[in-house]
């Protein structure tokens, strides 16, 4: 889901959590859809009293009431298995405050992954990654779809670095899209009729880059390229 | 000087009735502290308590003047001071000073109500360093039922409650209500703070319900150890404390407060020396 600043793409996120209402129109999710969430990357506490496991195991039960000493083992075992899916063994038991970001930010997927989800709804989990652990996060959620078949819906500034992960593109601006494969949505004709404004849209090396009034829209440093 | 520490009195001390109270009440206390102090702590609830435990004071004071027992006073105190703070207190930024408004205007009401009151306050009034030894078995009774009640409630919102306060964006996600556990959670610490105002008194109960936890979080990550170790921290320091004040004869919160601070400066250095390891 690609769009800018303010065009719904959280708040279309937040509906489909169950955090938001619907001030009109309909959501249809079938009853009983596991949802996994990526939120934000954002740093935690660096003095927080959670181990990168404890993390991963809120995700899994931690919406449970009780202390949920029993089914302990069956947690533990998917814990440890999420865990190692991201390859987290070596910080999984470190303070995750203490963890880089890119740390957090796979200990963020394990969690997500851990509840087994239908459909995993990510929040810019590339944002603030360096290019190793962009494409490390990125790859990770990719096998995930294909192994599970899980559906994932993947909140971006920057398509690049996941151009070739993604089926489709929902292109969000001021209340219109466009949705379809990129070939069809990361076209100038597509783009300049959302935006309503004259947009160009150039491939180089296979990196699309999104170049407007305003300067370039979409590149894979959005927010430091602005031409006026 | 050499016979600060009498361990001989000590011991002929022990044998008493009503030190034996003090260290049940004590030992009671130490638990519910220590297993809400982690909680405490990770939701940044320090000076909440603080707040709490100098409102239960007000609400003793009100006790005193329409001549009900001071403990129920500072238990409705406390609750009530929790459940203002839990519903004006909804956004982050606000707590503080929110806290820092009621807590001044609810200490002025308990001023008035001691200057109010037509005999001598101070003489039936502990509540601002507290008064361990005149705990009797009545008491241990009422301490008992609300420290069951607290624990079996804190049971049953536990992993919710750890979700929502170290993650509470993914819990809101998870369908983890948030809103309702904030108040739920402000009104045990409310209710342990009561206690341990009644025990050690509301200038000290910090002594109590934060630092053993805030060392026990210097010391591991894990919540499960830091709660064991927050609990073994907090009976250390109220048993400890209580013991060591019978022969000298001092107040029991100055050792209190001294060897919980010990712990906490112990566990400081000890992360120190690990990280620099």
């Amino acid at each position: 889901m690609l769009g800018p600043n303010g065009s719904g793409k959280t708040s279309l996120l937040r509906v489909l959590l169950g955090l938001q209402k619907l001030t009109g129109g309909t959501i249809d999710m079938p009853e009983g859809t596991g949802i996994g969430y990526i939120p934000q990357q954002r740093a935690l506490d660096p003095t927080i009293t959670l181990r990168g496991r404890d993390l991963v195991s809120l995700g899994y039960d931690g919406h449970r009431w009780g202390v949920g000493l029993k089914g302990r083992r069956d947690r533990n075992r998917r814990v440890d298995e999420a865990i190692e899916a991201v390859g987290a063994e070596q910080f999984a038991n470190r303070p995750v405050g203490l963890l880089s970001g890119g740390e957090q930010q796979r200990l963020r997927v394990a969690q997500a992954l851990v509840c087994d989800p239908d459909v995993l709804l990510c929040d810019e989990p590339l944002l603030s990654l360096d290019l190793a652990h962009q494409q490390a996060v990125s790859q990770l959620i990719d096998k995930r779809r294909r192994d599970a078949g899980t559906s994932v819906l993947f909140v971006t500034h920057e398509i690049n670095p996941i151009l070739p992960l993604v089926d489709r593109v929902l292109y969000l601006v001021d209340g219109r899209f466009r949705i379809g494969t990129p070939d069809e949505v990361m076209t100038t004709e597509a783009l300049t009729e959302l935006y309503r404004t004259r947009i160009d849209v150039v491939r180089v090396r296979g990196q699309i880059i999104v170049v407007g009034a305003q300067g370039v829209v979409e590149s894979d440093q959005p927010h430091h390229v602005q031409v006026d | 000087m050499d016979k600060f520490f009498d361990f001989d009195k000590t011991i002929e001390v022990l044998q008493y009735d009503f030190v034996r109270n003090a260290l049940i009440a004590a030992a009671i206390l130490g638990l519910l502290a220590g297993v809400l102090g982690p909680l405490i702590v990770s939701r940044n609830m320090a000076f909440s308590v603080h707040g709490t435990s100098e409102l239960a004071v007000t609400g003793g004071a009100a006790a005193l003047l329409l001549g009900i027992g001071v403990g129920y006073g500072a238990l409705a105190g406390s609750i009530i001071a929790a459940l203002v703070l839990g519903v004006l207190a909804r956004r982050g930024s606000e707590h503080d000073s929110v806290i820092g408004v009621v807590l001044a205007f609810g200490l002025g009401l308990g001023v008035l109500f001691l200057w109010m009151y037509p005999g001598r306050a101070s003489n039936r009034f502990g509540l601002l360093f507290g008064q361990i030894v005149s705990t009797d078995s009545t008491s241990i009774v009422l301490l008992s039922v609300c420290a069951v009640v607290v624990l079996a409630v804190l049971a049953v919102i536990y992993r919710p409650l750890m979700f929502a306060s170290v993650d509470p964006d993914v819990a809101k996600a998870r369908g983890v209500p948030t809103g309702v556990l904030s108040p739920i959670f402000a009104v045990l610490v409310g209710v342990a703070t009561a206690l341990g105002v009644q025990t050690v008194g509301a200038l000290l109960v910090l002594a109590l319900m934060v630092t053993p936890a805030a060392a026990a979080c210097r010391i591991t990550a894990s919540p499960l150890r830091a709660t064991i170790l927050s609990v073994v921290f907090a009976e250390v320091a109220v048993l400890g404390g209580i013991v060591l004040s019978l022969s000298p004869g001092v107040p029991v919160s100055a050792f209190v407060t001294a060897i919980s601070f010990l712990i906490y400066v112990g566990a400081r250095v000890f992360s120190k020396v690990r990280a620099a390891a």
